[in-house]
């Protein structure tokens, strides 16, 4: 297999990652909103903020798929 | 304002957007064989497009007919080269050679290189050129800096005009700029409020307030293709000095007990003080990379996909792919819009939860 084929196929898996652990996420605020309506604001905010810390982690994988498939251009 | 200018003004946008993401006769194909220029037209490269347009560049290109180019200042062994980016003729792929105080450079993927004494033409070796040395001290102007100073000139004029206007209107509710600028000031206090506890916060908002506008202008101003979409916070060492900054405000703020929490941890028992303080240490450098490479990622996968999905119509060579598109790229550039907010309130949020672990009294 390619350089490159590698490089997308942990991409993927990144990508796998990311949406299960968002996707859980956001049952989890979705049933607690469904519990206690009044305080979907601020679970709205601490849904967004953990959604964002776990977008990260996959982020940090493809940002190594980057890497191993164009090494100079992702440091610009 | 009139229908009708409100028309002509939508009519320009949609055109020079359509403009600003073309490219067609770029030889950016990334299978150059031995320093010889592709004639014949190479099959459209939209990985290389992408990558290239999340790139830092060394002029303005908004369309292949107005380009405004950057002035080049490199620091050499001769002295200080400073040339317009124009000499370099637009192209990328580093066979245009400019002479300077006896010195030959070449530009290739947006990259100064000095070729060797000597040296007639370029020389490629698996894409990168093998007669030359990148210039590592190059302070040119590039599109990144010259957008950090629009940035930085956007930011003096909105919150001096927001300041001036808080004092002609002592006693009286904000107006104008002011207006619109005090609920996200008090949101980015509140941010600090909430992770710093007690008065401590006062002196962490000033800085708070500077990486959030920064963050949040940089990446609005990299989703417009009217200034060739400038990937300021897309670009890893800029991300990278914001991370620093943090760092180092987390570290010059520290207090006793903050270092107590990392060398021994409370309430841990102490045989497993041998895997809990490397681990604290080590977490000591990595929050804040880990800051770096959110935003980084983030905005740079946002330009890359945009990019891509504009490349469906090039790639099939076809005007008509466009109807399926500019609606997923419309799409995605409302996302990226939340995604701009999003990222500029999590680096906040998480430099004012490190300040907060920073500054954290005792509590025994």
């Amino acid at each position: 297999m390619s350089v490159f084929g590698i490089a997308a196929i942990g991409a993927g898996l990144a990508a796998i990652g990311a949406g299960i652990g968002i996707g859980r996420i956001g049952g989890s605020a979705l049933e607690a909103m469904a519990r206690q309506p009044e305080l979907a604001g601020k679970i709205q905010t601490v849904m967004l903020i953990a959604a964002a810390l776990v977008e990260g982690a996959a982020l940090f994988a493809i940002v190594v798929a980057m890497l191993q498939a164009a090494p100079l251009e992702v440091v610009g | 304002m009139k229908n009708y200018v409100k028309a002509l003004l939508l009519g320009l946008v949609v055109i020079t957007a359509g403009f600003a993401y073309a490219n067609p006769d770029d030889p950016q194909a990334e299978n150059t064989d031995g320093g010889t220029v592709a004639e014949e037209k190479a099959p459209f490269n939209a990985a290389g497009h992408a990558v290239h347009h999340a790139m830092d560049a060394h002029e303005f290109h908004f369309t292949d007919g107005f380009v405004i180019p950057l002035p080049v200042i490199l620091w050499t062994d001769n002295g200080l080269v400073t040339f317009m980016s124009s000499e370099f003729d637009h192209v990328d792929h580093g066979h245009t050679i400019v002479e300077r105080n006896g010195m030959k450079f070449v530009k290739s993927h947006e990259t100064i290189y000095q070729l060797e004494a000597g040296a007639a033409h370029s020389v490629f070796e698996n894409g990168k050129i093998a007669n030359g040395s990148k210039v590592w001290l190059d302070f040119s102007l590039t599109k990144n800096v010259t957008t950090i100073f629009l940035i930085a000139i956007l930011l003096v004029f909105i919150f001096f005009k927001s300041a001036k206007k808080y004092k002609t209107n002592k006693d009286k509710a904000p107006s104008g700029i002011s207006a619109w600028m005090e609920p996200v000031i008090l949101f980015v206090r509140e941010i600090a409020q909430d992770n710093i506890e007690g008065d401590k916060h006062k002196k962490f908002v000033p800085f708070l307030l500077t990486v959030f506008f920064f963050i949040l202008f940089g990446n609005l101003l990299g989703l417009l293709p009217f200034l060739a979409n400038p990937n300021v916070t897309g670009s890893i060492s800029i991300t990278l000095l914001l991370a620093l900054f943090t760092f180092i405000v987390q570290l010059a703020s520290s207090k006793k007990a903050f270092w107590m929490h990392v060398i021994a941890p409370p309430g841990v028992p102490w045989p497993l003080y041998v895997i809990i303080v490397p681990v604290e240490i080590a977490g000591i450098f990595i929050k804040p990379a880990s800051l770096m490479i959110r935003l980084f990622a983030n905005i740079t996968a946002g330009h890359i996909i945009v990019v891509s999905l504009i490349s469906i119509i090039f790639v099939n060579e076809s005007l008509a792919w466009a109807g399926l598109s500019v609606p997923f790229t419309l799409f995605i550039s409302i996302l990226e819009i939340l995604v701009a907010f999003l990222q500029a309130y999590i680096f906040t949020m998480l430099s004012a939860l490190y300040f907060g672990m920073a500054v954290e009294e005792a509590h025994h």
